[in-house]
């Protein structure tokens, strides 16, 4: 663990009281069982907000606490835990990155406070196939009187069925591959022309492919400049990617010690299981995979906070890092349940839900090591 | 040890940058460590030159006491050190088992008059140690070890045989685990110094896979220890050795400092013999994918390291968590060098000619060589079994340790 500042183990001590009380795993199963289609509970998310969590990166003039992206790791890692659904990384980490990155003053006053209270929830409407390949932008935003008639797919929106407020990528130039000629802008959900599909995912969030049908837009809805919007939409990405390997730390954390409590009491052949070489040797790699996430994790947080130059391949390595080692954790900790852990009623499945959800999610492994290789030169 | 005590680094820094020019051999820039190599048993003028001098000042051992021949400097400063060789392409020429892992030891377990004996030498690079602990019957399971010691009121005889020494046919002393008591298996084991350099001594060197004979089979036949070089109390030696394999763990982890491996980036190896795409990418795409992953390995243990070490301040010593890092750091550079070799194919595999260029043949010896980082010092399984008994608290069933 990362050393912290008082703040920052105040609000970790927080997050992990919170969570443990009020939204343990019972919690999630409570909310995937309800069949609530927007995929979180809003009253548990209100008390997030309460708590000033939605705020966390934003500039206190806005409402926020701008404590920073490792105090909001620290509070996705607890969150990560228990497996809390919430619109926490879409809004307050995505779309409030994309307002403070590239948003006019006049967007992030409208906008940003009611992000930082909870009352606006946010998301990025980015990718257009079930792969996550953010230069492919193929909706197509073209001039219209003083502003823009958008007109396309965004697939697989994370929150996309609660938010409120849009951040969608569209091309206003060039191809679908090219990063130039493609265009942000911040659309209202109930903007007239958008529609909204709920995707129900293996993992119960809340997702949705969403259709913009002529959905006409003023000029001030465009967030930063025509045609440049991949360094904007690049830098909220990594945002994001960096947020979410902090949630999934949390869960492979988990998984990993409810997998190990279960082999310290489970007897077979008259001794508990976890005296069982085989099974003690792989719980050693992955405690030591764990380890090596952790610092990856927490090296990309500390990154953005120090707005380094070596964001976006540290963000790489450690969404593909964590990425691998939540797969493997995932899985070991069905197989080391045995029978149990294939049920319904175990924890088990929830997490290796969530784990290739949360893999998929804003780049695979395979994408962040290709893409980790590209920024090396190789 | 405060750093600087509350001086100015760039002024120790410039202190550093002037000594070295004024006292590093030119001719041995770039050279390695000879230590390493089996030439150390004829060093050059230079060599002996350069080691005297660093040994005069402590510097090789920048952060050992004072009082013992150490350079009595805090962590930046042995950094700035470290540093500036580095710079002016100069070795440490203080080093080996001593410095890596007995030095440490007995500065914790000795008596003022042992270390006052022990330390110094090893600080000026004059004495050379070797680890008297595996036996035939003793690898992992350490404390299964026979070499007897009889106590003759001011000595110890000692009869009995050490395998895998390595160093021991240029060692001068031997830091030796002996059993003094055969009733019991941990709490029979002494931790005993000797010279090396007496009759009922004989060591024979054993080839390895690489070629080389680094290490050698060690026979004591009424071999001599003093009874005050017997280091912690009679039948105390076991709790030491552990300590001791501590710091051999932190030093092969490459936690210790040291560590890493010098040589090109596989990427620029592929690039070489490889090549590359219209995209510059390594032409090779399942090999740049394994590329890939190996940096990405390496770059998340090299930040492991610094996180451990931000942790660890104000604590001292090596903790629980060199088990993970010696398993992390060790399978690591294994998986370098094989890549290494994948990536340069045949000409990879070259035993010796000139067909092949230095750094190949360097690529296949080290590949074989790198065979026993996971083998001693603990080996891998040993090292899981720690971490899942001592770390993660499950159940041991077969053991006491
Ligand atoms: C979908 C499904 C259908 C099934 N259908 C049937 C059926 O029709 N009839 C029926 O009788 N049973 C059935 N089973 C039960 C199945 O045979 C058991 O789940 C299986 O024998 C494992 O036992 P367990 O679940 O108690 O796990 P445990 O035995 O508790 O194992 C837990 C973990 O410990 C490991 N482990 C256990 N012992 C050792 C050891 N000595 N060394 C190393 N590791 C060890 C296991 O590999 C596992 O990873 C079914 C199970 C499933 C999941
Ligand atoms: C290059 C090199 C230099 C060395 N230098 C020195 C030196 O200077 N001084 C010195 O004293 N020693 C030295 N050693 C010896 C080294 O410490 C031993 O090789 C090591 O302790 C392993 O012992 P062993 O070779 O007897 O293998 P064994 O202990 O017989 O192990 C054989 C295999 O069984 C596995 N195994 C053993 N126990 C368990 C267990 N409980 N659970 C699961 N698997 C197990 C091992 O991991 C290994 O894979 C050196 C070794 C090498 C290779």
């Amino acid at each position: 663990m990362a050393v912290l500042n008082e703040e920052q183990s105040m609000l970790r001590d927080a997050a992990k009281s919170w969570t443990q009380e009020k939204s343990p795993v019972t919690a999630f199963r409570k909310m995937r069982d309800s069949g609530v289609e927007i995929g979180y509970d809003v009253n548990a998310w209100n008390e997030m907000a309460e708590m000033g969590w939605a705020g966390v990166i934003i500039p206190e003039e806005y409402g926020g606490s701008a404590f920073g992206y490792l105090s909001m790791g620290l509070i996705l890692e607890e969150l990560g835990r228990t497996l809390t659904a919430s619109p926490l990384i879409a809004s307050g980490v995505g779309a409030a990155s994309a307002l403070v990155l590239g948003g006019s003053d006049a967007q992030k006053s409208e906008w940003l406070p009611k992000i930082a209270d909870g009352s606006v929830v946010g998301a990025l409407a980015v990718d257009e196939g079930p792969h996550h390949a953010p230069e492919k932008v193929a909706l197509a935003a073209t001039k219209s009187g003083a502003g823009y008639s958008l007109s396309g797919t965004k697939t697989f929106v994370i929150e996309g069925l609660a938010a409120n407020l849009l951040v969608v990528s569209a091309r206003t130039s060039g191809k679908p591959g090219d990063k130039d000629g493609i265009t942000l802008f911040l659309v209202p959900a109930d903007a007239k022309g958008v529609s909204r599909k709920r995707l129900a995912l293996a993992d119960s969030r809340g997702a949705a492919n969403i259709t913009f049908d002529k959905v006409e837009v003023g000029a001030d809805a465009m967030l930063g400049a025509a045609d440049k919007g991949w360094d904007v939409l690049e830098k909220t990405l990594d945002r994001v990617r960096a947020a979410l390997a902090a949630e999934m730390l949390g869960a492979a954390n988990q998984a990993f010690e409810t997998t190990l409590d279960y082999l310290k009491v489970r007897v077979q052949f008259g001794q508990v299981i976890g005296s069982f070489q085989a099974l003690q040797h792989r719980a050693a790699k992955m405690f030591t995979d764990l380890e090596l996430a952790r610092s990856a994790v927490e090296a990309a947080l500390q990154a953005i906070d120090a707005d380094s130059p070596d964001v976006p391949e540290l963000v790489s390595l450690s969404k593909a890092k964590m990425g691998d080692v939540f797969h493997l954790v995932s899985n070991e900790m069905v197989q080391m349940h045995g029978g149990i852990g294939m049920t319904d009623a175990h924890d088990a499945g929830f997490y290796l839900k969530r784990a290739r959800a949360a893999e998929a999610a804003f780049g695979s492994q395979s994408y962040h090591r290709d893409r980790y290789a590209r920024i090396n030169g190789y | 040890m405060a750093d600087f005590g509350g001086g100015d680094p760039e002024a120790f820094r410039k202190e550093v940058r002037e000594w070295v020019e004024a006292n590093f051999p030119a001719e041995l820039k770039g050279r390695p460590n000879p230590m390493m190599r089996e030439e150390r048993a004829k060093p050059t003028e230079a060599q002996e030159a350069w080691r005297k001098a660093v040994g005069s000042k402590g510097w090789g051992t920048p952060t050992w006491p004072k009082a013992y021949g150490g350079g009595g400097l805090g962590a930046a400063e042995a950094r700035i050190i470290q540093q500036e060789f580095g710079r002016a392409g100069a070795y440490n020429p203080i080093g080996g088992m001593g410095v890596m892992m007995f030095g440490p030891t007995l500065l914790e377990y000795g008596t003022e008059d042992q270390k006052l004996e022990h330390i110094p030498p090893i600080c000026r690079g004059d004495v050379q140690w070797c680890q008297g602990f595996s036996e035939p019957g003793a690898g992992s399971d350490l404390a299964a070890l026979q070499t007897r010691a009889e106590d003759k009121g001011d000595h110890f005889l000692i009869n009995g045989q050490k395998i895998w020494t390595s160093g021991a046919q240029f060692a001068d002393w031997c830091f030796c685990l002996v059993r003094t008591d055969t009733s019991k298996k941990h709490e029979g084991i002494s931790f005993v110094l000797f010279t090396m350099h007496q009759p009922g001594v004989e060591v024979r060197p054993i080839k390895l896979i690489a070629g080389s004979s680094p290490f050698c089979e060690t026979f004591f036949t009424d071999a001599r220890a003093e009874k005050k070089n017997l280091v912690g109390p009679l039948n105390g030696g076991w709790t030491i050795a552990k300590r001791l394999l501590q710091h051999e763990r932190g030093g092969l982890s490459g936690a210790g400092g040291g560590g890493g491996m010098g040589g090109r980036s596989l990427v620029d190896l592929a690039r070489e013999y490889v090549g590359v795409d219209a995209q510059g990418r390594i032409a090779d795409p399942d090999l740049r994918t394994r590329v890939v992953q190996h940096e990405i390995e390496g770059r998340s243990f090299q930040q492991t390291a610094v996180r451990a070490m931000l942790e660890s301040k104000g604590n001292s010593g090596p903790s629980a968590a060199t088990s993970i890092m010696k398993n992390a750091g060790t399978s690591w550079m294994q998986m370098r060098h094989e890549l290494t070799l994948e990536i340069m194919g045949h000409q990879g595999l070259g035993w010796e000619g000139d067909a092949f260029k230095p750094e190949e043949l360097g690529a296949v010896r080290g590949w074989l060589g790198g065979k026993a980082f996971t083998i001693y010092g603990g080996s891998q399984e040993v090292q899981s079994n720690i971490i899942s008994k001592r770390i993660l608290g499950l159940p041991d069933l077969t053991q006491h340790n």
